[in-house]
Order: C-alpha cells, then sequence, then structure tokens
C-alpha cells in the first residue's frame, strides 16, 4: 500500500516539475531577445561561428517573420525534445558536449554532497553535544569562517599549499591523460585529482551544514519527547542517537536540497581554477566564445538537473520522516 | 530585564570586531582618491616587488601598486555590493509584500515565481546575464539582484502576512487609507527588523557573488576589484604569492565582518531567540 502512495507522490512531484522546466526554456528564450542581432545569428555563435546556409536554415525554422509566440513556441518544441542546436565554436552538437562534460560535473558534485554533508552533520552534532564548551567554540568559529571564504581563493590556496609547495596533488584536470591509466589505476588517478576540487567545494556548505545542525541538534533537545524519552528511562546515548538525531537530520537535508542550484553555480567556479572538464569549464569557454547557444544548453541542462535533484530530496524525505504522510 | 537595542548590539564583542574593520573599508573606499591617488592601472615599479619593500603590499606582474588596487577595488566592490543589495530589497520587498497583502491568485502567482528563481541555479543565471548583457558596473548590479531578491521577498511575505489583520491595519482600512498607503505606512515598517537582518547578510552574498564574477573576468571593465586582482594573480602564484593571499583576506574579512555584525543585528533585534 505504502508503495504505491509513494508512486503517487513521486508522479505528483513529477507533474509539478513541468511548469518549471516550461519556465527555464521562457527564460531562455527572453534572454535571447535580450542578446544583440536576432535568434538566428545568436544561437549559430554570432559572426563568423556558422555558414550563411544554417543561419537561414535556423531563421526559417523559429520563422523569423512570424509573431514572437511562434518563435517562442517553436523555440520550445526544440528545446523539449532535447534538439539543442549545434554549436560552431566546438563543432559538435550541443546535445552531445553537454553529455560527455556531465559526468565529471556529477561526479564533483556528488562527492562534494557526500563530503560536506557527512563532515558537516558531524561536526554540528559534536558541537552540539559539546555545547558552551571551548571544542564548540572552535566548530563554530571554523564554521563561520569557511562561511566566509570566496571558493575560487580556497581553492588557490589549496593548489598554494599542497600542489606547489608540497607537491602532493595535481594542480589541474581529471586524470593524467599521457599516462593511459585502465582500469583500477585510472580510478586511482581521478581519485588523486579529485581531492582538492571536492574539498574546495565542500568547505563553504560543510559549514552551512555544521551550523544548522548544530541549531536544529540544540532546538530538537529542548522538545517535550525529549523529555518523554528520558522520563521513560532510556539513555542519553539512546536519545541522541535514536531520537534526536533523526529528527535533527531533517531541516539538514532539506536545506541540502535547496544547495544544489548553488553547488552547480559553485562548481563553475571550482572547474574553472582547477581546469576539471565538466560543465562548469563547458560554460566557462562558452562564455568567453559567445557561444550562447550552449551556455544556454548549459543552463537548461543545469535547472533540469537541480529538478530532478530536488525531487530525490523530497522522496528522501518522505522516507525519513515518520510524521510525514503521503497520499 | 530586558536590556536595549543598543546595549544588546554593542556589547556584543563579534560585532565590535565586524563593524570596526567595516569602518575601515568604508572609509578607505570613500576617500579612494585621497589615499591613493595613482590610477590603480598605472605602473609604478618594477614586476612581482615583494611586500614591505618600497610598496607596503608589493606589485603585480604588471608593476601595479596591490595595496592601491586594493584601495580602489574597495570601491568597486562595496559600491556594486550595495548598490545590487538595494534594488533586490526593494524589488523583493515589494513583490512579498503585494503577495502577502493581496493573498489569494495574486499570492500564488508571485510565490511560484520566487520559487522558481530560487530553484533555477542562481550563479549560473547571472553568468549568463552578464554573458548576454555584457560586462558592466551597472549589468552587475542588475545580475546580482536578479539572483538575490526571493530570500527578500519570503521574508517581507511572513511578515506582511502576521501583520495585516492586525488591528492596526483594519483600522487604517476603516479610515479609509490607500493600499499603498496602508502598505506603505503601517505594513512595511513592521517588517523592518527582518528585512535589515536579511539585507545586510546579502550583501555579504553580493560581495561574493561580484568577487566571483570579477575573478572569471566578468567584472566591470576598467575598474580595479578584489576578484579581479585574483583572477589577474593567479597564473603568478608560483612567482608571487602574495597576489593572490593579499586580496583574497581582504574579501574574507569583510565577508565575515558582515556575517557578524548581521548575526549580531539579529541577536538584538530578537532577544528572546538569542537567549534560547
Amino acid at each position: 500500500m505504502r508503495g504505491t502512495a509513494l508512486l503517487f507522490y513521486i508522479l505528483r512531484r513529477l507533474l509539478q516539475t513541468v511548469p518549471v522546466v516550461l519556465g527555464v526554456v521562457v527564460l531562455n528564450f527572453l534572454l535571447l531577445q535580450l542578446a544583440p542581432g536576432d535568434l538566428a545569428t545568436v544561437l549559430a555563435g554570432e559572426a563568423g561561428g556558422a555558414p550563411k546556409e544554417y543561419i537561414d536554415l535556423l531563421r526559417q525554422r523559429f520563422g523569423q517573420d512570424q509573431p514572437v509566440i511562434v518563435q517562442l513556441y517553436r523555440y520550445m518544441a526544440g528545446l523539449l525534445t532535447l534538439d539543442l542546436g549545434y554549436s560552431f565554436r566546438q563543432s559538435a552538437p550541443v546535445l552531445q558536449l553537454l553529455l560527455d562534460r556531465l559526468w565529471p560535473t556529477l561526479l564533483l558534485m556528488g562527492t562534494t554532497f557526500l563530503l560536506s554533508l557527512g563532515f558537516g552533520v558531524t561536526m554540528g552534532l559534536l558541537a552540539a553535544l559539546w555545547v558552551r564548551t571551548w571544542k564548540d567554540h572552535i566548530v563554530s568559529v571554523v564554521a563561520i569562517i569557511f562561511y566566509a571564504t570566496p571558493l575560487f581563493w580556497v581553492g588557490l590556496m589549496l593548489i598554494l599549499l599542497f600542489s606547489i609547495k608540497l607537491g602532493w596533488f595535481p594542480t589541474s584536470g581529471m586524470e593524467d591523460v599521457v599516462a593511459f591509466n585502465e582500469g583500477w589505476d585510472r580510478v586511482v588517478d581521478i581519485a588523486h585529482h579529485l581531492v582538492l576540487p571536492s574539498i574546495t567545494l565542500s568547505l563553504f556548505y560543510l559549514a552551512l551544514y555544521a551550523r544548522l545542525m548544530r541549531a536544529s541538534m540544540l532546538e530538537q533537545r529542548g522538545l517535550d519527547y525529549v523529555t518523554t524519552a528520558r522520563a521513560k528511562g532510556l539513555s542519553e546515548r539512546q536519545i541522541t542517537i535514536r531520537h534526536v538525531l533523526r529528527n535533527a537530520l531533517l531541516p539538514v537535508v532539506t536545506m541540502a536540497g535547496v544547495q544544489v542550484g548553488s553547488l552547480l553555480g559553485g562548481s563553475v567556479i571550482v572547474e574553472s581554477v582547477f581546469a576539471w572538464p565538466g560543465l562548469g569549464q563547458l560554460a566557462y569557454q562558452s562564455l568567453f566564445a559567445r557561444d550562447f547557444n550552449l551556455l544556454l544548453g548549459i543552463f537548461f541542462l543545469s535547472s533540469c538537473l537541480v529538478v530532478i535533484v530536488n525531487l530525490i530530496v523530497d522522496v528522501v524525505y518522505v522516507l525519513l520522516d515518520p510524521r510525514i504522510r503521503i497520499g | 530585564m530586558m536590556k536595549s537595542f543598543s546595549q544588546r548590539f554593542l556589547h556584543n564583542p563579534l560585532v565590535i570586531v565586524g563593524l570596526s574593520w567595516l569602518t575601515l573599508v568604508l572609509l578607505v573606499a570613500v576617500l579612494a582618491d585621497v589615499l591613493a591617488p595613482a590610477n590603480p592601472f598605472a605602473i609604478v615599479g618594477k614586476p612581482f616587488l615583494p611586500p614591505a619593500g618600497d610598496f607596503l603590499l608589493g606589485t603585480d606582474s604588471l608593476g601595479r601598486d596591490v595595496l592601491g588596487g586594493l584601495i580602489h577595488g574597495a570601491r568597486t566592490t562595496l559600491l556594486i555590493a550595495v548598490l545590487s543589495t538595494l534594488a533586490a530589497v526593494a524589488f523583493g520587498a515589494l513583490v512579498g509584500a503585494v503577495a502577502g497583502y493581496y493573498g489569494r491568485w495574486i499570492d500564488d502567482v508571485l510565490m511560484r515565481l520566487t520559487e522558481f528563481f530560487q530553484t533555477i541555479p542562481s550563479f549560473l543565471f547571472a553568468l549568463v546575464l552578464i554573458a548576454i548583457l555584457s560586462p558592466s558596473a551597472m549589468n552587475l548590479v542588475i545580475a546580482i539582484a536578479t539572483v538575490s531578491w526571493p530570500p527578500i521577498a519570503r521574508v517581507v511575505r511572513g511578515e506582511v502576512l502576521s501583520v495585516k489583520s492586525r488591528e492596526f491595519v483594519r483600522a487604517a482600512i476603516v479610515a479609509g487609507q490607500r493600499d499603498s498607503a496602508i502598505l506603505i505606512s503601517q505594513v512595511l515598517p513592521n517588517t523592518l527588523s527582518p528585512l535589515i537582518v536579511t539585507g545586510s547578510l546579502l550583501v555579504a552574498t553580493a560581495i561574493l557573488v561580484e568577487s566571483a564574477l570579477s575573478f572569471l573576468g566578468l567584472g566591470a571593465p576598467n575598474q580595479m576589484s578584489w576578484g579581479f586582482m585574483i583572477g589577474a594573480g593567479r597564473s603568478f602564484m608560483r612567482e608571487a604569492w602574495w597576489l593572490v593571499t593579499v586580496p583574497g583576506i581582504v574579501i574574507l574579512l569583510t565577508v565575515l565582518s558582515i556575517n557578524l555584525v548581521g548575526e549580531g543585528l539579529n541577536d538584538a533585534l530578537n532577544p528572546r531567540l538569542a537567549d534560547a
């Protein structure tokens, strides 16, 4: 019974994402209208990017002589069938470029997500257990400093210390391409390259989750159910682990879902600092090539990614919180 | 006994530290032309002179004075951060107030819009906006404001909802005041304290976004800024560590100070929460 209810819940949430995706498409279209030149020239990568035949083809397809609303409809129909056009700067279909760069970004984001959530929750939990002691203060001070540090600067400082001075980690890239590693060696090589970028991207979120977790733990500890549990004779350890921790995690999970969009923005910076070959670096390149078609494709895909991750977080939330009834 | 606002606010040592640094940065930004009369892009000496020589913080790869750059950068960065926050607060407050006050379908539409802007990856959106509008100080303000108004709208809406059924608002309606007058003179003043806290924290975020954009080379052209200095120095980290390190510490201290002051404000304005 719970299974079908969950399925319906997922379907309903899926339906709710439709307006967001449509909204992004409309936003993309509006942005294209803002750019100098008509839709076809902008999409083709501005002057010199594309052969004239392709621009004429685009003009015809979007119906440049038609009212804007018709152009919007045709643009929308293109995007929603995943026809993201062609990038003449990179000489490849946009969709192909995006899919090639998706995995490095997902790897970086996934690692960061686990790292920041794991360490952030642990730090917040410990700070709450040590509340008002010097250990709690140290955690709080570290968190508030990480929270205020610019991402790109952390990355550069880590490179300065660990790559240039100590030589422990590579300065850039995702793997040693000339080594032609295969199998397990390749995994180790990529993990070695992943260390600094993922730490860089993690610090801010780690601080955010630690602060939130600490506050959430302290709030939960003062609630009636804790008194009940204590009256029932449970040990403090049991109360903390079985009751307080589970409830205190919920706001952190919500926040982690909310932060996915900002994580993607952060990965643009981190990828350009570490030359990590993901979507962020592609965005950075397309920005300066004025390859708007590719840039907007990245924006579209990233927004879809955020929507999907939010959906997953919501489902996890339902599974985690017994108070939420679905259906 | 409940202490007064200024007692609570100014007796917090972290707030004093934050306020001192911010006052210094603000003074430097205002007096930039007096403190460092030379154009920050001017070449004043040999490249890569280390700090504590002829130039207190050394020179960069082209022989430009790093301290002069920091001083003029303070002006650019602060100006863009403050202006974009003001724009975001104005727009967010308008959206939130209208949504909360009128309720029903207007509320629905405006809140869906707010959620939409919170869902899309905001830094990426700012990046796309700047790329399409072309980098300039004005466009930076527009882009940063466009991605930072949603939290303001939410805060103001929440406050308006809790205030609008109170007696003084009803009295104003009965007295025949117009909606706009009620919103401005009766409702909005009551949303002021959370608005100030959220707004002050937004300035910190705006500085981080502005620095990141300038670092990526999308900052205001021909204007020295902290992020730009780091971006320009990153290729020379091996030879000149101070080019990247020093501006980064300045950004860190400034953002940290704003956060400390913002949290101090929050504690002072909501004394009951702070005691909990």
